[in-house]
Order: structure tokens, then C-alpha cells, then sequence
């Protein structure tokens, strides 16, 4: 043989260690996942961590995807909870348990360098249908526009066409398949428009007006502020008692303070 | 110490060698059970050449993916194989074998960073140029090949090279003794000698270009529709799988599949391809 004596022996210990390893972890730990929404992904990592510390029993694995994966993961329980922020549930979602756990602006996004500030919603519907194409129609500088939108299976997206309305994304719009992505593209291109969850905004992209008013905490839970949907976390009818037990987490107070810190709003 | 006879190796190793080849074929039933209905309701035609995807309106044309799919992959060629080729001969004819023997593993290692990082090297550097010296919105077909071409060199030079290697040191001194330069031997006498093994390369680099996703999905843009220009921003067969197999239910769901048989089959042909150029060295030999 290639191996040495104790070299076998090293692998043999490898591997009983690994075989405890796997053991102890099926045994001891209770699992948690949950999917969907890259708008809530974040939050909902920064709540598990947090839920981990107090019940260090319990093991959280929150994945992506968009609402969509979300409801699906949820109907099929490839994941207890799925994450979903849609203005409304579809038709195939009615059949889950929907707790509404925080609510989400959709900001709309700029490059900083870009002057433009306040987009009203007939602008937004226009850039977004593809008929107004120039930044200097709405008194920007002399450049075309590049729409970032986000794949159809996503809740901001879903929101985002429902409140504005009557949008027929332009096929040369370029997709990106989460929040975070759109981020990257919209920072990076000094003529991108994009609209991602206010939760994210960062200063390397700016915020714009819609109708006059600025996106933040305020104006979100005053109403004033248009593009609001709430974040759903989806069961099935009767859940396990962990997974209810999160979900309270999420509700109380420490809870609904990280999601607050966040840039979220909380339920009241 | 006797363990294990001769025969139970030998069919333990072939049993597992039989799983590897099962679970490929496995692969391949289940994508043409999920697809092919779709593709028998459709039409093959309609599919490959309709140039509107809007599933949510019933509308399931690839022909822009394919044709995208074409763009990059070829434009990655075109990156990728002149420096790779280039490469693999600087390597094996001018540079000295123990420098070598360094410089060779760490262009393979090359092919070890993740594809979201040259992903976002992509949307980072390579974007932003393409944007500020071209215009357009630098998510590109030309943003998806410079990052695909650099992707797929570790393959291609590292096959080319150990053609080129493995080209007999007698045809050389040969070539040398009838009074041809460096440079001259390299070009009528070596790469004549692995032209083949360097064609099979670089189509095995094709390969790995045309299934590619992450970088791809990162770079690209993802809009669905025909690119007029390397500046337009496109929508790879592998991209439109990734983005809406998570949440496609359905004829969406079994169209995404069809994709994927279209996929399939694109890389099996390229791979005959290979197969056939290494085939047709061997039997010069």
C-alpha cells in the first residue's frame, strides 16, 4: 500500500472524528431554515444570530432566492419558514400560516454622482415602460438611462410594479437577482436607476425622492411615503414549536428592535 | 497484510466507477423527462427560434439565449485562446524547465477562485471600463467574454502545454539541425506536431465557457433579448435557467428544462468534437 502505518492512522481518526461530528450534530441541534426574500435575508441572518445566543440549542440557516422561492419552499417544507415581501400573497400562498413581521420601503436608487433627487411616479412608470430613455428629459446630465430591475420571481419587484402600476419592463433592462446585486450595479454605474429594499441603502448609492418625498423611517410608517409592503414570514397551518417559538422571537420586543435598528419598520 | 483479494477490488472499484457513470445518466433522463413536453407542446422551432421570453405571458422564445450564449462563448475564444496557446508555447519552448515547473501550477490555480470572484472583478473593474471608454451599460457580451477568457485560460494552457511537451524532442533537433531558427521550429515543425491537442483545448475550454453561470450571470446583464453589439447587454442559456428555476412552476418550469436539453446538447457536440480532434492525433501517431 502507498500509505505508511501512520498515515492509516491519521485517516482513520479523521474519519471517526468526523463520523462523532456528524452524530453530535443530528442528535443535539434542532434546524431551522428559511428562504425567500433577499430583502429580508440580512435581517432575518442578524435575527437568527441573535435567537442562536439565547437558545444556543437551535440552528438557523436562512438562504435567498426571492419571495417566490420563498412561498414555493414553504408549500413544499424544503424550509420551515419562508421569507416573502409582497404587497399581496398570490392565490397558491393562502393555504400557509402569513404573520406580518416588519414592513419595507422600496427606495429608489441612484449613483451619487447622479444630480437628479425627486422622480415622481408617472416618471418612475415612464423610465420603467422604457419611454423616457435620457437623464436629461427629467434634468440630469446628457446620458441614457440604464434600468436595473430584479428577475419576476422577486417580492420587490412584484411590489414595486403593483403600487407604481402599469410598468412593461423594456427588454434591454438589465436583471440582477437580488438586492444586494442591484446595489453593486447601481454603485457602480454613474446612469443606472434601480429600486432595492430601504433596509440596504448604503452611501454608495442615493436614495431619491418619489412624489417629493425622501424614503426614510418616518415617512415610511406616517404612510406618506408610496412604495411600502410588508415582509410575511410563511408556515405551514400548525408549526413546529420551534419554529413558532422564532417567530415570537421576532415579534418581541429585542426582536422587533433589531429590525427597527436595521433600517426596517416593526409591526405594532 | 491481506485485506482484500484481487477480484472484490476490482469489483468494488468498478462498482463505483458504474455509479458515477449512472448518476450522469440519471442527469441527462431526468432534464429530458422534464423537458421534453414541453418541447413536443411547443415545438422545437418555435422554442429555438422566437425571439420574445416572457413566460408570464406565455411567450417561451430562447433564440435570443442562444444566440447569446454564442456571443460570449465565441468572444471568450477570442480572448482566452490566443493567450492561452501563446502562453502554453512561451512555456514549454522558451522558458527554462525548473522556472517552469513553478510557473505552470500556479496558472492551474487559476482555475481554483470561485467564479463569484471574477464575477465581481467583472462588475467592479471590467464594467466600469467597458462603460466609460464604450458606453453603454458595461454589463456586456464584451464584459462576459474578457471575463470568460480569462476564466477558461488555466484549461487551455495547461492542456496545450502538455501537448506542446509532449511533442518528441527528435523533432526538434531536427528541425534545428536543418538550420531552422527558435522560432521557425516552434511554428512549421512543434505546433504542426499538436495541432490537434491544441484544437481539443481549446474546445474543451468552449466547454467550460458555455456552462458557466455565476460570473456569467454577474456580468452579463441578463437582458433577454438579441444583442446587435458586443456592448449590449445579454441573457446566456445558463443565466436564464439560474435566475428562474428558484420560483418556475409549471410549462415556465418545463420550458426552463427545455433549456437546459438545448444546453446539453450544445456541450455534448463540443465535446465530440474534442473527443474526435484528440482521436484523430492519436491515430497519426
Amino acid at each position: 500500500m502507498f500509505l505508511n502505518r501512520r498515515g492509516k492512522i491519521t485517516i482513520a481518526i479523521l474519519f471517526v472524528w468526523t463520523a462523532v461530528q456528524w452524530s453530535g450534530c443530528g442528535r443535539s441541534k434542532l434546524s431551522i431554515t428559511l428562504a425567500g426574500s433577499t430583502a429580508f435575508q440580512p435581517f432575518a441572518e442578524k435575527l437568527a444570530e441573535q435567537y442562536m445566543t439565547v437558545r444556543p440549542d437551535i440552528n438557523i440557516t436562512v438562504q435567498g432566492g426571492g419571495s417566490a422561492v420563498g412561498i414555493q419552499s414553504a408549500i413544499s417544507g424544503t424550509a420551515q419558514i419562508g421569507m416573502a415581501d409582497l404587497v399581496d400573497l398570490p392565490e397558491e400562498a393562502k393555504a400557509l400560516q402569513a404573520t406580518v413581521v416588519a414592513r419595507d420601503g422600496i427606495s429608489m436608487v441612484v449613483h451619487p454622482t447622479n444630480p437628479v433627487a425627486d422622480l415622481t411616479l408617472d416618471q418612475i412608470r415612464q423610465i420603467f415602460s422604457g419611454t423616457i430613455r435620457q437623464w436629461n428629459v427629467l434634468g440630469g446630465p446628457d446620458d441614457p438611462i440604464t434600468v436595473v430591475s430584479r428577475e419576476a420571481g422577486s417580492g420587490t419587484r412584484s411590489s414595486f410594479e403593483q403600487i407604481v402600476q402599469q410598468i412593461h419592463l423594456p427588454s434591454d433592462a438589465i436583471i440582477q437577482d437580488s438586492n444586494g446585486t442591484i446595489r453593486e450595479t447601481v454603485a457602480n454605474d454613474k446612469n443606472a436607476v434601480g429600486y432595492l429594499s430601504h433596509g440596504l441603502l448604503n452611501e454608495r448609492i442615493k436614495a431619491l425622492r418619489v412624489d417629493g418625498i425622501e424614503c426614510t423611517v418616518q415617512t415610511i410608517k406616517g404612510g406618506q411615503y408610496p412604495l411600502v409592503r410588508p415582509v410575511f414570514l410563511l408556515t405551514r397551518e400548525k408549526p413546529e414549536a420551534a419554529v413558532a417559538d422564532f417567530i415570537t422571537y421576532i415579534l418581541s420586543a429585542p426582536g422587533q428592535k433589531t429590525i427597527e435598528n436595521s433600517g426596517l419598520i416593526g409591526v405594532e | 497484510m491481506q485485506v482484500f483479494g484481487e477480484n472484490t477490488v476490482r469489483r468494488i472499484l468498478m462498482g463505483i466507477a458504474f455509479s458515477a457513470l449512472f448518476g450522469l445518466l440519471l442527469i441527462a433522463l431526468f432534464i429530458v423527462k422534464e423537458g421534453f413536453p414541453f418541447l413536443v407542446k411547443v415545438g422545437l422551432r418555435d422554442f429555438l427560434l422566437s425571439s420574445t421570453w416572457d413566460p408570464q405571458a406565455g411567450r417561451y422564445g430562447i433564440y435570443p439565449m442562444v444566440v447569446a450564449s454564442l456571443w460570449v462563448t465565441l468572444g471568450a475564444m477570442v480572448v482566452g485562446a490566443p493567450l492561452g496557446i501563446a502562453g502554453a508555447i512561451f512555456l514549454t519552448e522558451f522558458m527554462p524547465k525548473p522556472v517552469m515547473r513553478v510557473v505552470k501550477p500556479t496558472i492551474e490555480l487559476l482555475a481554483g477562485i470561485p467564479s463569484v470572484v471574477y464575477g465581481f472583478i467583472g462588475v467592479m473593474v471590467v464594467a466600469p471600463i467597458i462603460r466609460g471608454h464604450w458606453g453603454g451599460p458595461g454589463l456586456s457580451v464584451l464584459g462576459g467574454s474578457v471575463i470568460l477568457g480569462v476564466m477558461v485560460l488555466p484549461t487551455i494552457m495547461s492542456i496545450s502545454t502538455d501537448v506542446i511537451a509532449a511533442v518528441p524532442q527528435s523533432f526538434r533537433e531536427g528541425s534545428f539541425a536543418l538550420g531552422a531558427t527558435r522560432w521557425q521550429t516552434v511554428r512549421m515543425v512543434v505546433l504542426k506536431a499538436a495541432r490537434s491537442g491544441i484544437v481539443a483545448s481549446v474546445i474543451l475550454g468552449m466547454g467550460r465557457a458555455v456552462g458557466e453561470t455565476m460570473a456569467v450571470i454577474m456580468v452579463t446583464g441578463n437582458a433577454a433579448k438579441v444583442p446587435h453589439s458586443m456592448l449590449d447587454s445579454v441573457r446566456t442559456l445558463t443565466a436564464n435557467i439560474a435566475l428562474e428555476m428558484g420560483y418556475a412552476t409549471g410549462l415556465h418550469r418545463q420550458a426552463l428544462f427545455a433549456t437546459g436539453i438545448v444546453l446539453f446538447v450544445f456541450i455534448m457536440i463540443l465535446n465530440t468534437i474534442a473527443g474526435a480532434a484528440i482521436k484523430q492525433k492519436a491515430r497519426r501517431r
